[in-house]
């Protein structure tokens, strides 16, 4: 038995917060058809918001004419999700968390979403891949 | 798509906003409306009732780092009450129980400010 063999799926949206509650409802759909714990499922679906503002925040700068994959790859073991977009690239893994307590007392707005995905996931791979796009891989263990 | 809303209630000199659904970077400019409504009106005191929020992201939670120090500086506070467990764990998570008093009704969240 081939233990690698992964059922993918995929969607392609337009650049906008519009579309983040379409991007949750097809997420959380694959997970939960592949029978995945709702606790864990929660997590991915919130991860994978937090990556998706941050393409059309910062990679696109909420221009809706612009379009981004989301490609969910689930295995045994392993539910990643593929996020492809062809704006400003931006390595997360540059990128160092926050000292909590410090933001807090500080008052400070905005920055967790990367902080937050860290948390929430087990991998987070980045690679810009020239005229291929920016590649973001979420991962999370399901076995 | 993301469903989001927010109602208001007065009890006393306190300002209760409610929030139903899905609290996201798309719907947190809502919410940022009906806070700063408030703050026009120079009120201060803001619980705000979870109850029916099945969903919160980053950028709903920045809507209350946005918002706290206006506030504070006010004689007021925004406190956070009836939170699902799923959307307590977010806050949890990233330790904002440190900066904001979270209280599991929003009858208890309303008797602090009448202390």
């Amino acid at each position: 038995m081939n233990t690698a063999a992964k059922n993918i799926f995929e969607m392609k949206v337009k650049s906008s917060t519009e579309n983040l509650g379409t991007i949750r409802d097809f997420v959380e759909g694959k997970a939960t058809q592949s029978g995945i714990d709702k606790n864990i499922i929660d997590k991915i679906v919130l991860a994978v918001d937090e990556a998706c503002t941050n393409i059309i925040k910062h990679a696109y700068n909420y221009d809706a004419s612009t379009e981004f994959i989301i490609r969910v790859l689930i295995s045994k073991e392993e539910f990643k999700v593929l996020l492809i977009d062809h704006g400003k690239s931006f390595d997360p893994n540059q990128v160092a968390d926050p000292d909590m307590p410090t933001y807090l007392k500080q008052h400070r707005v905005g920055g967790l979403g990367l902080h937050l995905i860290r948390h929430l996931m087990d991998k987070v791979e980045y690679h810009n891949l020239e005229g291929k796009g920016n590649h973001l891989i979420l991962t999370k263990k399901i076995a | 798509m993301a469903e989001f809303s927010t109602t208001h209630r007065e009890n006393g000199e306190v300002n209760i906003i409610e929030l139903n659904g899905y609290l996201d970077a798309h719907t947190a400019q809502h919410l940022e409306i009906a806070i700063s409504d408030l703050i026009v009106k120079n009120k201060y005191k803001v619980v705000v009732n979870f109850e029916r929020l099945k969903y919160i992201s980053s950028a709903g939670l920045g809507v209350f780092m946005a918002f706290i120090e206006t506030m504070r500086s006010n004689s007021g506070d925004i406190k956070l009450a009836a939170m699902q467990p799923s959307v307590y764990n977010i806050f949890d998570l990233l330790g904002f129980p440190l900066l904001y008093e979270i209280f599991p009704t929003e009858t208890e969240a309303v008797n602090k400010f009448n202390q």
